[in-house]
């Protein structure tokens, strides 16, 4: 039973690791241009790094039927998009200013992060 | 005509190598009027500058053997098309997954109830459940992939959602019975329970589910729908002498259009040519048609009744009021007000903390449960994953606002945002400004008093032919008055503008004088028997002015900006919610006494200055009221970005929409009231959802986590868990369309 316990014990500190301390390495877009896939709950990739001296071209390409997947949100922009289904839905965000904007779904099941240097 | 160099982007289709981009940039850079071109072959997209159109380059890139699409260059309306063709495709998928889930979960509950145990003792009960369980497995596979591909994908990503929860309860139910059936050695005897019918059903529920809720949802974006079907589909421009019809979207700055009577205007111009009546209801909520002539405005989307026009493009795409109204409410109906946070904090731990719950709940069972512990904890750690629902605490807010600010829309409220519509919701004192918002804002002729004339209309065009060579507005409310009964004006001789008392003139050999007391005195005039007539005029808000025809008063023309029709009854709206109604002017303090009194308002100030309407936002928030200002968004600025809320009154086409908080596209201030009730409503469905979400949570995980059975002997079952997290979000979506029905109550 002792072990059991551990084994469980052990499960609950990487389920907090691994959601919540881990730090996933961020994707630097090239030319501040990136195309970002929504599909099977996730945004691919979803933690970005764009630079504030220019421009921002997020290209959001939605592959996922479910409604979920359908509305963006980037609540510190006051950007509310609805993504086009097997199509491209482009945004672009000029003026930035450093910082980290999260974007998400209605639900906040998708989630992402732009990180701005 | 002058053309106009754009970007536009195309998405390319069959470009496999990297060859390809070369083919297809020199395909489109040979296309007349391409100044440049550039391809992304990461996204297979191509970036085009110059004048060519569209259609130009779609079969520059045909003629080199691939496809391409314009990007964010549908209209709304092909957008929405598209968009409801892919969700009733995905509803019928959803549809056929739940019901080949459900086909396999049925038989197997049924089996269960009347059986009772579903153990694992005799080899043939083994090879009947390994065959139940690769069923199970097909199941797992045809209609829940997508749970495990979300699940696995999500992890990967060191992220948790929906998926991860029923992708982990169904797979350890599944898993769990597979062991009893390869080895129930392993297992105590009293555990070799499967669980197979529980993992079907549950996916079956929860297909069913969200199958239900793309229905409900598809319900709450109906005021969207609403408002793209009011844009055309298609415009008829002339290029080179030629009409052409073409999609709206592919209408250029400056093309000059043609619309029939019939037709809806497709963008936002200035007349050319041609004079018509257009209903511009959608617009201002004004149901009589506008008559237009050369120079006029014509705003996309309303409806030419009569006449035939010409038109030169001044607002195409995006840019034309009707697509930012649709914008702005699109926006509006994403935002989350701030009662919504604390649930948007919630999400973004739920999945972990169902999970670490979860494992917890199975050491409990293991620790300190009776026999068959094992079996227990399965039972209880699945059917808490399982019940546990995110969802329905991410969707308590949106849904609510979406539906909300929709049904504001319709009623033409314009609300910004979330934030907006939450704080409308609490809004204690109101300030109105008097001209424009409780008045019509352009003065009227209200009364003539006959003295010596016998006939009003003979009054009328007199007074107005001399009037007419006035630059001032109350003569221009004559003129108007006498042109709205048809009344042709006379030539008058010899006019002459006394300032500051009036003006007089000559006019079918009658001499005539037009203007206060005092060009009376002057001229001699006796008033005996009519000043006091001409007094409580004046306490009427009205401003009376003398008229008289060879040397004796024919009458008394009283103008007056009068208050809209329903303004006092929309006034007593607001009271009767509570809320203290404040009048503020720019005039005096006897006109603003008078029009305050009619209007059902007991406090006022008069002869205020841009700046002390802030002022008195300002105090009144510092004496702990939370204020609404309403005003006509320009000379009202200051004060309404002070406000709480700041109301603006607006025509729709007044691009300075976006400085308001929220617009009011009637002038009509029941738009005031309806914007306060539609708060009221969303912001109490709001928190009908939040409470459900948070109850059914927080009772539902620790009811499926066992907390009864120690008194009670109760345990949850998966099945019943999966039942419940499927319709809770249903619930949620439902409940936000009650809204729908909303309807404010004018008294």
């Amino acid at each position: 039973m002792m072990v059991i316990n551990l084994l469980g014990l052990a499960l609950i500190a990487l389920i907090v690791w691994w959601f919540w301390l881990y730090k996933p390495n961020k994707i630097i877009a090239n030319n501040n241009e990136v195309l970002i896939e929504v599909k099977d709950g996730v945004y691919s990739p979803s933690s970005i790094q764009v630079s504030a001296s220019q421009p921002v071209t997020l290209k959001f390409m939605r592959k996922d039927q479910s409604p979920c997947s359908e509305t963006l949100l980037i609540p510190s922009l006051e950007i509310s998009e609805q993504l086009k289904f097997n199509d491209i839905t482009q945004i672009t965000l000029a003026n930035l200013s450093q910082g980290e904007h999260e974007f998400h779904c209605q639900m906040r099941m998708y989630r992402g992060v732009l990180k701005v240097v | 005509m002058e053309k106009v160099s754009h970007s536009q982007q195309l998405i390319i289709e069959g470009a496999g190598c990297a060859s390809c981009v070369g083919k297809i940039e020199g395909a489109l850079k040979a296309t007349l009027g391409v100044v440049s071109a550039e391809m992304n072959f990461a996204d297979r997209t191509v970036t085009v500058s110059g004048t060519a159109k569209i259609e130009e380059l779609i079969k520059a890139v045909e003629s080199v053997g691939y496809n391409a699409k314009p990007i964010d260059d549908s209209s709304a309306i092909e957008a929405l098309d598209e968009k409801e063709a892919a969700d009733w495709a995905y509803y019928k998928k959803l549809m056929r997954d739940t019901f080949i889930a459900l086909s396999l979960g049925v038989p197997l509950m049924i089996y269960s109830i009347v059986v009772g145990e579903m153990t694992v003792v005799t080899n043939l009960e083994r090879m009947s459940w390994l065959v139940v369980g690769i069923l199970t497995f097909a199941v797992m596979y045809f209609s829940g992939k997508h749970f495990y591909i979300g699940a696995w994908k999500s992890f990967k990503n060191h992220s948790a959602n929906m998926d991860t929860l029923i992708a982990l309860g169904t797979g350890t139910a599944w898993v769990y019975s597979m062991v009893v059936v390869f080895a129930p050695d392993s297992v105590p005897l009293m555990a070799r329970h499967v669980y197979f019918e529980a993992t079907a059903m549950i996916i079956g529920l929860i297909d069913l589910g969200l199958a239900l809720e793309i229905k409900a949802r598809g319900k709450t974006s109906e005021a969207i729908k609403r408002l793209i079907g009011l844009q055309a589909k298609t415009a008829t421009v002339v290029r080179d002498n030629k009409e052409v019809q073409i999609g709206i979207e592919q209408v250029l700055l400056h093309d000059v259009v043609k619309v029939k009577p019939g037709e809806k205007i497709p963008v936002d111009g200035l007349v050319l040519e041609g004079h018509t009546s257009i209903d511009e209801s959608m617009l201002t909520g004004e149901p009589m048609p506008v008559e237009k002539a050369e120079e006029d405005e014509v705003v996309a989307g309303t409806l030419n009744k009569s006449g035939m026009i010409l038109f030169r493009a001044t607002r195409v795409g995006k840019d034309t009021a009707l697509a930012q109204i649709i914008n702005m409410v699109k926006r509006a109906q994403n935002s989350k007000p701030p009662i919504g946070r604390l649930a948007d904090v919630i999400s973004a731990y739920f999945v972990p903390v169902v999970m670490i719950i979860s494992v917890l709940s199975a050491l409990a069972w293991l620790n300190f449960g009776p026999e068959p512990a094992i079996a227990f904890a399965i039972v209880s750690a699945t059917t808490v994953l399982i019940i546990a629902c995110p969802c329905a605490l991410g969707l308590a807010t949106p849904m609510s606002v979406m539906v909300g600010v929709g049904k504001a829309a319709e009623a033409g409220v314009l609300i910004r945002n979330g934030e907006a519509l939450q704080t409308a919701s609490k809004i204690t004192a109101m300030i109105l400004d008097k001209t424009g918002t409780i008045t019509e804002g352009s003065p009227k002729v209200t009364d003539i008093v006959l003295a010596k004339a016998t006939d009003e209309n003979e009054v009328l065009q007199l007074a107005a032919s001399l009037e007419s060579g006035s630059e001032h507005p109350l003569a221009q409310a004559i003129v108007e008055s006498a042109l709205e009964k048809n009344i042709e004006l006379l030539k008058i001789k010899a006019f002459n503008a006394i300032t500051g008392f009036g003006v007089e003139a000559r006019c079918d050999n009658k001499e005539l004088l037009f203007g206060n007391d005092k060009l009376m005195k002057l001229k001699g005039i006796d008033l005996t028997g009519f000043v006091g007539q001409a007094q409580s005029l004046a306490k009427e808000a009205k401003t009376p002015m003398y008229f008289a025809v060879d040397g004796e008063l024919a009458a008394i023309i009283a103008v007056a900006d009068p208050i809209k029709s329903d303004s006092i009854s929309a006034i007593k709206r607001l009271q009767a919610n509570g809320i203290r109604v404040i009048m503020l002017t720019g005039d005096n303090k006897e006109t603003a006494a008078a029009v305050a009194k009619k209007a059902g308002i007991s406090e006022f100030l008069a002869e205020v200055l841009p700046e002390d309407k802030a002022n008195k936002v300002k105090k009144l928030q510092e004496s702990g009221e939370i204020v609404g200002m309403t005003g006509d968004g320009i000379n009202d600025a200051p004060a309404l970005a002070l406000a709480d809320v700041g109301f603006a009154i607006g025509t729709g086409t007044d691009v300075a929409i976006e400085s308001a908080d929220i617009t009011l596209m009637r002038g009509s201030l029941h738009g005031l009231a309806d914007a306060i009730a539609v708060s009221k409503a969303t912001l109490r469905n709001i928190k009908q959802n939040l409470f459900g979400a948070f109850i059914y949570n927080v009772a539902g995980v620790p009811f499926a986590a066992g907390v009864l059975y120690p008194f009670f002997g109760i345990l949850l079952s998966p099945v019943i868990a999966g039942a419940a997290m499927a319709f809770s979000s249903l619930t949620v979506v439902s409940n936000a369309n009650r809204l729908r029905w909303f309807k404010a109550k004018e008294h």
